[in-house]
């Protein structure tokens, strides 16, 4: 199967080169456990997006993050992908993505300060941050302290989100009122949009997500072939069901006809889950998002609408407000996440940047494309 | 992060309260666990499911749920892989 699949990529990939993005964390790892990078036809090159959430996570957001963990009789709770992402830099009193002139007070910072934390070292600091594997596991936290507020970090794509508007909708209705929810959730096609309108990057064609697909369906996707007249194949995650996707891809720009496909029908519908889009559209509003590598994106993030924002983490510990980190030069993750480089580029990679002693999200998190190039691209 | 697994429904409970989403027990590669059915509430029991973040997402055809497992038992020791 994978070797007829293999001929027909061979066969339909001419001279011209070809550049396919993935914007999935799954997908980068599968890409590069399997081999499969190794196998295709030269000039067709897999670029991997901004599809780990973790990855995404701006330096401000993990700040607010480190900020909030020292508050006393806080309990922060989190998926364990979070833990070990490091943020460097300098906290800014005048966040530089803002237009010239304008300038935002943050409270209580007055100068620029130098800052290297993670999560990891607020807790052997004394912070109490704790693993869960479902937001709901958070509200169990929150029943058993009483005394204490607990505070789910929001990180995630559309996939999270619905069970994270659940364990919301799930506290108000137990009426909880030491639980709070500090958003950095973010949604994937504005940011696919973002992409192909950025300059260093070329994208033919999108492998579009699994399981981000699950719950949004092929619906959302549509503007990659209709407004931008390039391929979107939503793809499964086994070796075969990649190839598969790339091969319908390649189908596609030879046909002249861009279209929306599913490749993964075994879980995508094209209307997705509905029941699920209800609950996101019930709890969420959208508004801007600060990605790593890409900036502010209106309208990208989700955050709590106006009858949840007594869970809302941000406004109940007052935390210091936009983009206030200045990033570390030294790590290129924004870039890797763009795709405007590979890991191979970064000065750092594989000298000072290993999974051992990440400098950035890419190298931690086990779905990052610099753990990904690390471990299987030796 | 995305990640989801596969499991099988053993029952699903009644709800707590009016609008509380209903829980339920699935067997992941032999583990049992509790997960939320709030957002595939027509989930019933003998079904496959994809599971992330402690809810059921998606349905899943037999066939496919099973093609997904025998591959997921490949990098399992052999005395597991019956189950």
């Amino acid at each position: 199967m994978v070797k007829k699949i293999l001929a027909e990529l061979q066969a339909l990939a001419d001279q011209k080169p070809v550049s396919i993005m993935e914007v999935c964390g799954t997908h980068t790892v599968a890409v590069y456990r399997s081999g499969i990078a190794g196998l295709l036809p030269k000039n067709l090159h897999l670029i991997s997006g901004p599809g780990c959430p973790v990855c995404v996570t701006s330096e401000s957001d993990l700040y607010r993050f480190f900020v909030l963990s020292r508050k006393k009789g806080v309990i922060i709770t989190t998926f364990g992908d979070l833990l070990r992402v490091p943020a460097g830099g300098q906290v800014t009193p005048s966040p530089s993505p803002l237009p010239q002139g304008e300038r935002v007070k943050v409270r209580g910072i007055k100068k620029e300060i130098p800052i290297q934390s993670s999560l990891e070292k607020e807790r052997a600091k004394g912070a109490d941050v704790r693993i869960v594997y479902s937001p709901m596991d958070a509200l169990a936290i929150a029943e058993e302290n009483p005394g204490k507020d607990v505070v789910f970090l929001g990180i995630g794509f559309e996939t999270t989100a619905p069970a994270i508007a659940g364990a919301v909708l799930e506290a108000k209705r137990s009426g909880l009122t030491n639980f709070f929810l500090l958003s950095a959730l973010k949604t994937i096609p504005a940011a696919m949009e973002a992409l192909l309108n950025f300059p260093k990057v070329r994208i033919d064609g999108y492998l579009c997500p699994g399981h981000v697909s699950v719950i949004i369906g092929s619906r959302p996707y549509r503007f990659i072939s209709e407004d931008y007249h390039r391929p979107a194949v939503i793809t499964g995650f086994q070796p075969e069901d990649i190839l598969e996707g790339l091969l319908l891809i390649l189908k596609q720009i030879k046909s002249g006809k861009p279209k929306v496909e599913i490749q993964y029908r075994a879980a995508v519908h094209p209307k997705g889950n509905e029941v699920a889009q209800n609950l996101i559209r019930r709890v969420f509003t959208a508004g801007p998002a600060s990605w790593r590598g890409l900036g502010v994106i209106p309208k990208t993030g989700l955050k709590l609408k106006a009858e949840f924002q007594r869970f809302d983490g941000q406004k109940q510990f007052k935390l210091p407000e936009g983009e206030i980190i200045k990033p570390n030069p030294a790590c290129r993750c924004g870039e890797v996440i763009t795709g405007a480089i590979t890991p191979e580029n970064c000065r750092q990679f594989r000298r000072k940047c290993t999974p051992e002693k990440p400098l950035g999200p890419c190298m931690v998190s086990v779905e990052g494309t610099c753990a990904a190039h690390y471990k299987y691209n030796a | 992060m995305c990640l989801a697994v596969i499991g099988r429904v053993i029952e699903i409970r009644e709800p707590v309260g009016p609008d509380a989403f209903p829980q339920g027990l699935v067997d992941v590669l032999g583990i049992r666990r509790t997960i939320s059915f709030g957002l595939l509430p027509s989930a019933i029991k003998g079904e496959y499911v994809l599971i992330h973040a402690g809810f059921a997402i998606q349905k899943l055809e037999p066939k496919d749920a099973k093609k997904t497992l025998k591959l997921l038992k490949m990098g399992l020791p052999r005395k597991l892989r019956s189950q």
